[in-house]
């Protein structure tokens, strides 16, 4: 047990290396000045043979690299050129508003994926199941971006429930909430249904009823709990993509977030923000599947052999 | 959510094994109805992006001034954008755009990823390794965070956009591959090829990638959709297509601004995006569970 802990907990630091190597490159790789790149059109005092010096940008690469390096480390990932704030401190506002986003997302897409799964695969129904897959399919090739217009259309502008744009407080996060979560609900809700149906194929389910007790109470306890690692697996797998998906539901919303973020400072030609934000995203991203991992070890002993 | 569909692709390795005849695949696809309804949705994009520009009723970039904002009638079907373009000719033409970025996006997927999965597949050893350590740093990004690290390079715009989507997807069919090629390699063919002294080129080529096609097919089908999806949403927040390019993505970008004045402006795109990826859904899931016996 401990020994898996700990062989993940190594994949780390390389992992972080080549993370924060590629968001280094990807600055390099923008043609045109790096001084510009990086202080913007008028390098400070107009010496830009100073500010050359000052930025490190007179060093041999991998000594640049290593200086980014040790710089992210103590938290100084450079200056914005918009705001002319660090870039942490602009990053760090935005944070929590995207976290928000992302774990209520989340939430909501469990309720709802694993409700009509658990749905599809108990009622005996034919068309329930029939509907369910269709809706699924559905909030798979749903673009979020235009299922987010059309939320703000009818729930914003004309029946006037929600705030309409840029706004972080509860009411405002209903509905970009609710249009991160669709997709993954979908995606839930067939791994809950295929889940389900297995198990609800099996002896001991046979024997529940054979006993006597309430259909739903053989689904909800006996078979959902069985089900549930499975689906809690792939919901898990799910973070990393709401993640990314929150990059364009932010915008949808003009919400102020780091996908916001990173897409404003593309516009706006503003490097160091655009590296930041990657770096921050990759990094949690990559520290969030590897919590995931362990913890699907802990819970699930098989998991650990391969 | 690549990663997804690969998980789900890799189940269909098993069936490459078996080699199903086309014609049966086919006749399994039309017994489905839904598959039906997918085959049909995407056999109507299809021929609208081959022929949409003789079906348009207007020019998709000419601006008629009389006609700003202009609700549905019958000269302007689908109504006018704030711009004064007529919305029908613009979705028609959209559906060449969007098709040609998601096979462009998707060729550049399966070209390198079909080629990175073999080679570390089959091969093996320190190149394997290497291209495998790679793929678990670009999997280290969200798709669409790498999307947005090559246009940080390259700049934003309708080309970029296709190699950043692409891109982003080549380490979904890298792993892809590389598991079908690693159940494939073990089979007796590979071992009989190997022993009459077949060149491991020869074998990569003529055995191994012709029996890996199966899960490549399926894999193809369903990315498709994510493709126009993923590059849809990178025009709507302004990093892909440039106005006045009739890309639906853009089209919706525009169609915010006008969403109490304009309906039209924002369903009619919207609607074309998510028919062409309902399409693209149906006939993948058919073709899976057809070409995957593990699924029945």
């Amino acid at each position: 047990m401990l020994t898996f802990v700990l062989r993940r907990l190594l994949w780390l630091p390389p992992m972080l290396l080549a993370v924060s190597l590629v968001t280094f490159v990807m600055i390099h790789l923008v043609p045109g000045d790096p001084v510009q790149i990086l202080m913007g059109q008028n390098p400070t005092g107009g010496n830009v043979q100073l500010a050359r010096h000052e930025l490190g940008l007179d060093q041999p690469l991998p000594v640049q690299y290593l200086r980014y390096l040790g710089n992210a480390l103590h938290g100084d990932l450079g200056t914005s050129i918009r705001s002319g704030r660090p870039v942490l401190a602009e990053i760090g506002d935005r944070f929590p508003a995207t976290l928000e986003l992302t774990l209520s997302a989340m939430a909501l897409a469990i309720i709802l994926g694993v409700g009509l799964g658990t749905l599809a695969a108990a009622v005996r129904a034919r068309w329930v199941r029939g509907l369910v897959l269709l809706l699924s399919t559905l909030g798979l090739s749903m673009p979020t971006f235009w299922l987010g217009l059309l939320l703000i259309d009818l729930f914003a502008l004309n029946l006037r429930w929600f705030p309409v744009l840029g706004n972080t407080t509860i009411q405002g996060t209903v509905l970009p909430t609710v249009t991160l979560a669709l997709p993954a609900a979908a995606v839930l809700s067939r791994v809950t249904y295929a889940g389900l149906s297995e198990v609800l194929q099996q002896e001991y389910i046979r024997t529940a009823q054979a006993k006597g007790l309430a259909r739903r109470r053989v689904v909800l306890v006996h078979a959902l709990r069985n089900a549930i690692i499975v689906v809690l697996t792939i919901a898990g797998l799910q973070f990393g993509g709401l993640l990314a998906g929150s990059v364009i539901v932010e915008n949808v919303f003009s919400r102020p977030g780091l996908g916001t973020i990173v897409v404003s400072a593309i516009l706006g030609r503003d490097y160091p923000d655009i590296q930041g934000a990657v770096l921050v995203f990759a990094v949690l991203y990559v520290a969030i599947n590897l919590l995931l991992d362990v913890l699907y070890g802990v819970i699930n002993p098989r998991i650990r052999v391969s | 959510m690549l990663e997804q569909v690969q998980r789900i692709a890799i189940h269909a390795d098993d069936a490459a094994v078996a080699r199903p005849a086309r014609l049966r695949v086919l006749r399994a696809l039309a017994r489905r109805p839904l598959s039906l309804v997918g085959a049909f949705l995407v056999a109507a994009f299809a021929l609208m992006a081959l022929f949409g520009p003789w079906l348009a009723p207007h020019d998709p970039t000419a601006i008629y001034y009389s006609a700003v904002l202009a609700p549905p009638s019958p000269s302007y079907p689908f109504g006018t954008d704030a711009t004064g373009h007529d919305v029908l000719s613009r979705v028609l033409a959209g559906a060449r755009i969007s098709l040609s970025v998601g096979l462009v996006a998707v060729g550049i997927a399966t070209a390198f990823g079909t080629l990175f999965g073999v080679v570390a597949g089959y091969l093996g050893g320190w190149i394997g390794g290497i291209i495998m350590r790679v793929m678990d740093v670009m999997l280290a990004f969200p798709d669409i965070l790498l999307a947005i690290v090559v246009i940080t390079i390259l700049g934003p715009g309708l080309g970029t956009v296709m190699i950043a989507v692409g891109i982003a997807a080549i380490p979904a069919y890298t792993r892809t591959v590389r598991a079908a090629v690693l159940t494939v390699r073990e089979q007796d063919y590979v071992e009989a090829a190997r022993a009459l002294g077949a060149s491991s080129l020869r074998i990569m080529v003529v055995h191994v990638l012709r029996n890996v096609l199966t899960p490549i097919v399926v894999l193809v089908t369903i990315s498709l959709g994510l493709a126009i999806l993923t590059s849809a949403g990178l025009s709507f927040i302004g990093l892909g297509a440039q106005p006045p390019t009739p890309e639906w993505g853009d089209m919706l970008n525009d169609a915010q601004n006008y969403l109490q004045q304009a309906w039209w402006m924002a369903v009619f795109p919207g609607a074309a995006i998510m028919l062409v990826v309902v399409g693209l859904n149906l006939l993948g899931e058919g073709l899976r569970e057809i070409l995957d016996p593990t699924i029945r």
